[in-house]
C-alpha cells in the first residue's frame, strides 16, 4: 500500500493489528466540527442577516413589519443626489405673465423671473439631467414653442403635481411631492406601467388576465388587471360580506378577491412593507382594527385614480409612439411604486415642498 | 445501530414472489414480469411487479392522461405554443375554471369549457381507481380501511369540484389547475369568506392533520425503539403480545399515563388520517353556501377574542 523504500512499512502492519473503525467516529466527530466552527463564526463575526421590527398593533395579533438592518443602512443613491434650491422671497419684482419677453406662460405666471429659472434648473436636474433645458425647448433655442411633446408633457405635470400638493395632503402631507419624487433624474421615471391584460394567448375571459409573471404581477401569478381595474376603472376593491350568513346579495367573486389580492400585493412591493402595515389580517376588511396608515392609503387610491384618470390617461395624443404602452398603445400610468419605490415614505420623509412653493398650490405661490 | 438506520439495512433477493392465486383468480390479469431494484428496497420492497391493472386501471390511467394532458396542452397554448417559455412559466400558468357569468351552464372552450372536459377526465379517473382499491381489497379477502380512506379524500376533492360549485351556481367557483394559481385560489378563498380560520370544521381539520402528524412520528418511533426485540412484526406482536409491546406500553404509560394498543394505535391513525378532509370538506362545504363571513360568524358566537389596544407604529415604543 505505502511503499517507500520501507520506510513507512510499520504504518500498513500496525494498521492490521489494530483494526479500527475510524470512519463512523470521522464523521461524528466531522459534523460536530463543522458546528462548533459555524457557531463560533457566527459569535465571531455577527449573525449577517440581523433584522429589526416595527410593532403596529396589539400584542398577540402579530402585527409588526420586520426588515433587513443591511437593507435598512444600504441607502438609496437617488435620495443623496437630491438637488433643492430654496426660493426667493418676492420684493415687488414683476411678474412673469407682465413680462414681454416671455410668452406662452400658461402654468408659472405668477412667479418672479429669479425663482422662474430656479425651477426651471431644477426641473433639468430632476427630470433630464443629461439632456439639459434641449430635451424640453430643443435646440434652436425657441423657449416658447410648443413644438416637442415634452414641453406640453412637462406642464401637464406641474399641473399634476400641483393638484396632488394642493388637495391630496391626506396622502403626501407633510413631506410633500415634486418632480423628483418619481423623476429621480430619470426622463421617464421607473415604475410606471401600461395595461398589459390580457396576458394569456388562445384563451378569454378569466382564463386570459392572469397566470403569468410579469413585472405588474409583482411576478406573482395573481390577476395582471388589478392596477387597470381598480387605480383607472374605479373598481369595488373589498370583497367581503359583512353579515355573517349568506343572503347572496352581490357579493363579490373569488375572481375579484383574487384581483384585490393582486392590488394588495402591489401595495405591499411598493412599500417594502406588509399587510399588517395597515391591516390586522385577522380580519383585513375592519376599519375599527386598522392602523392610520390604512387612511393614509385609502387617500392614495384616491389621489392616483385621479391623477391617471385627469392627467395621464388624457396624454395619449400627445406621446409619440415609443413612449406608449406595449400591448394597448395606452399612456403611461402612475400608482404607488412610481413614487414610493419600495419605501413606506417616499425619499424617506425627505421634505420634498417647503422649498418650492411654486409646487404647491395651483395659484399664486405663497412664499415665507 | 443497525436498525437505527432510516433505510432498510438488509435486502434478501431470492425468485420472485408471485402471490397467490386462489378461487377468486387473483392471478388473473396480472401483467409485468417482477424485477429487482437496490433503490426500491432501501425504502420499501426490492420487488418490483408484477402488477394487477385490470379494467378499471385501464380506464383510470388513461382518463388520468387525458385530463394531465389537457391541462397541459391548455398551457402550452396560453403561451403560444412556445416549449421554452412553457417551461419558464410552468409554475405560473393553470387551466382556469370559467368565467363566473357563465353560471353552471357549458362555457367556451377558450373561457373554462376545457376545465370542464377536463374534470369530469379527472372524475372518471378518481373514481375507477377508487373502485380498483376496493376490488383488489375484496380480491385478497381484506377489510374496505383503505378504500374508505381514500373515499374521505375523494370527499374533499368532490366537494372543491363538484358540490360546492354546484350549491353555489358556478363552475366559476372550481379550484384552478395550476401550482401557484391552485394556491392564490386557497389564500383568496380564506380572505373572501372574511378568514378561514375562523370556520370551526377548519380548526378542526388542522387539529386532525397535525394530530395525524403527531401519531405518525409517536408510532413510527416507538415500532422502530422495539424493533430490537421484535417490535416491527406488529402483527405478531398483536395476537401474542410479546417483550416489545411490553416495553411499547410501558414507555407511554410511564410517560404519559396512557397508552394506546398494539392495535388500537392503528385505529387512532386511520380516524385522525381520515377525519382531516372530511371535517376540511364540511367547513368547505359550508363556506360561501351558509356562512359568508367567518370572522363576523366567530364574533356573534363568542370565539374571535378581541384586541383592543393601538393600532399603529406611532402608538409602540421603538417606532418612528
Amino acid at each position: 500500500m505505502f511503499n517507500f523504500n520501507g520506510k513507512f512499512e510499520w504504518f500498513p502492519k500496525w494498521m492490521e493489528e489494530n483494526p479500527t473503525n475510524m470512519f463512523g467516529p470521522a464523521i461524528y466527530v466531522g459534523v460536530a466540527g463543522s458546528v462548533v466552527f459555524a457557531a463560533a463564526l457566527v459569535i465571531a463575526i455577527g449573525n449577517p442577516f440581523q433584522t429589526t421590527s416595527i410593532q403596529t398593533g396589539p400584542r398577540g395579533t402579530g402585527m409588526h413589519v420586520p426588515d433587513f438592518i443591511a437593507d435598512l443602512e444600504k441607502g438609496d443613491p437617488t435620495i443623496e443626489e437630491y438637488y433643492t434650491e430654496e426660493a426667493y422671497v418676492p420684493e415687488g419684482e414683476p411678474l412673469m405673465k407682465d413680462i414681454a419677453d416671455y410668452e406662452n406662460i400658461q402654468v408659472l405666471g405668477d412667479l418672479t423671473e429669479d425663482n422662474f429659472n430656479r425651477l426651471m434648473a431644477a426641473i433639468t436636474q430632476w427630470v433630464s439631467p443629461d439632456e439639459g433645458c434641449a430635451y424640453c425647448h430643443g435646440e434652436e433655442g425657441d423657449f416658447a414653442s410648443d413644438d416637442l411633446y415634452t414641453k406640453v408633457v412637462s406642464r401637464k405635470m406641474i399641473e399634476m403635481t400641483q393638484n396632488i400638493n394642493e388637495n391630496w395632503s391626506d396622502h403626501v402631507a407633510p413631506a410633500g411631492v415634486n418632480c423628483y419624487t418619481c423623476h429621480r433624474g430619470e426622463n421617464v421615471p421607473s415604475e410606471i406601467w401600461f395595461n398589459i391584460s390580457p396576458v394569456n394567448e388562445n384563451v378569454s375571459g378569466w382564463s386570459a388576465n392572469q397566470n403569468r409573471a410579469t413585472r405588474l404581477t409583482q411576478s406573482t401569478s395573481l390577476p395582471a388587471d388589478a392596477l387597470q381595474t381598480y387605480l383607472v376603472e374605479y373598481g369595488q376593491i373589498s370583497v367581503h360580506d359583512l353579515e355573517s350568513r349568506v343572503d347572496n346579495e352581490g357579493t363579490a367573486s373569488i375572481q375579484d378577491t383574487e384581483r384585490t389580492y393582486s392590488l394588495m400585493n402591489y401595495f405591499a412591493n411598493s412599500l417594502g412593507a406588509n399587510c399588517v402595515f395597515c391591516h390586522n389580517t385577522r380580519a383585513f376588511y375592519d376599519n375599527e382594527q386598522v392602523t392610520p396608515q390604512w387612511e393614509r392609503a385609502m387617500a392614495g387610491i384616491g389621489m392616483v385614480l385621479e391623477l391617471n384618470n385627469d392627467y395621464l390617461d388624457p396624454l395619449q395624443d400627445t406621446y409619440p409612439e415609443t413612449r406608449l404602452g406595449p400591448v394597448h398603445g395606452d399612456a403611461p400610468k402612475a400608482a404607488c411604486k412610481t413614487c414610493h419605490k419600495g419605501q413606506t415614505k417616499p425619499m424617506l420623509g425627505t421634505d420634498m415642498i417647503t422649498d418650492w412653493p411654486e409646487l404647491a398650490v395651483s395659484g399664486e405661490p405663497t412664499y415665507e | 445501530m443497525e436498525y437505527q438506520n432510516i433505510f432498510n439495512q438488509v435486502q434478501v433477493q431470492g425468485p420472485a414472489e408471485w402471490g397467490m392465486d386462489n378461487d377468486k383468480g387473483l392471478a388473473t390479469e396480472r401483467g409485468g414480469t417482477p424485477f429487482f431494484s437496490q433503490v426500491a428496497g432501501a425504502i420499501g420492497n426490492a420487488q418490483l411487479g408484477p402488477i394487477h391493472l385490470g379494467w378499471f386501471g385501464v380506464v383510470s390511467l388513461i382518463t388520468g392522461t387525458l385530463w394531465l394532458n389537457i391541462v397541459g396542452f391548455n398551457m402550452l397554448a396560453q403561451v403560444g405554443w412556445s416549449i421554452p417559455e412553457f417551461i419558464r412559466q410552468l409554475f405560473w400558468l393553470a387551466l382556469e375554471p370559467p368565467s363566473p357569468e357563465y353560471g353552471l351552464s357549458m362555457p367556451p372552450l377558450d373561457d373554462g369549457g376545457w376545465y370542464i372536459i377536463s374534470s369530469f377526465f379527472l372524475l372518471v379517473s378518481v373514481c375507477a381507481w377508487w373502485i380498483r382499491s376496493y376490488l383488489r381489497a375484496e380480491a385478497l379477502g381484506m377489510g374496505k380501511h383503505t378504500c374508505w380512506a381514500f373515499a374521505a379524500a375523494i370527499w374533499l376533492f368532490l366537494v372543491l369540484g363538484l358540490f360546492r360549485p354546484i350549491l353555489m351556481g358556478s363552475w366559476a367557483e372550481a379550484v384552478p389547475y395550476g401550482i401557484f394559481p391552485h394556491l392564490d385560489w386557497t389564500t383568496a378563498f380564506s380572505i373572501r369568506y372574511g378568514n378561514l380560520y375562523y370556520n370551526p370544521f377548519h380548526a378542526l381539520s388542522i387539529v386532525f392533520l397535525y394530530g395525524s402528524v403527531l401519531l405518525f412520528a409517536m408510532h413510527g418511533a416507538t415500532i422502530l425503539a422495539v424493533t430490537r426485540v421484535g417490535g416491527d412484526r406488529e402483527l405478531e406482536q398483536i395476537y401474542d403480545r410479546g417483550t416489545a409491546s411490553e416495553r411499547a406500553a410501558l414507555f407511554w404509560r410511564w410517560t404519559m399515563g396512557f397508552n394506546a394498543t398494539m392495535e388500537g394505535i392503528h385505529r387512532w391513525a386511520w380516524w385522525f388520517a381520515v377525519l382531516t378532509p372530511i371535517t376540511g370538506g364540511i367547513g368547505i362545504l359550508l363556506t360561501g353556501t351558509v356562512v359568508d363571513n367567518w370572522y363576523i360568524w366567530a364574533i356573534e358566537h363568542d370565539f374571535a377574542p378581541a384586541y383592543d389596544a393601538a393600532y399603529g407604529y406611532e402608538a409602540y415604543a421603538g417606532g418612528e
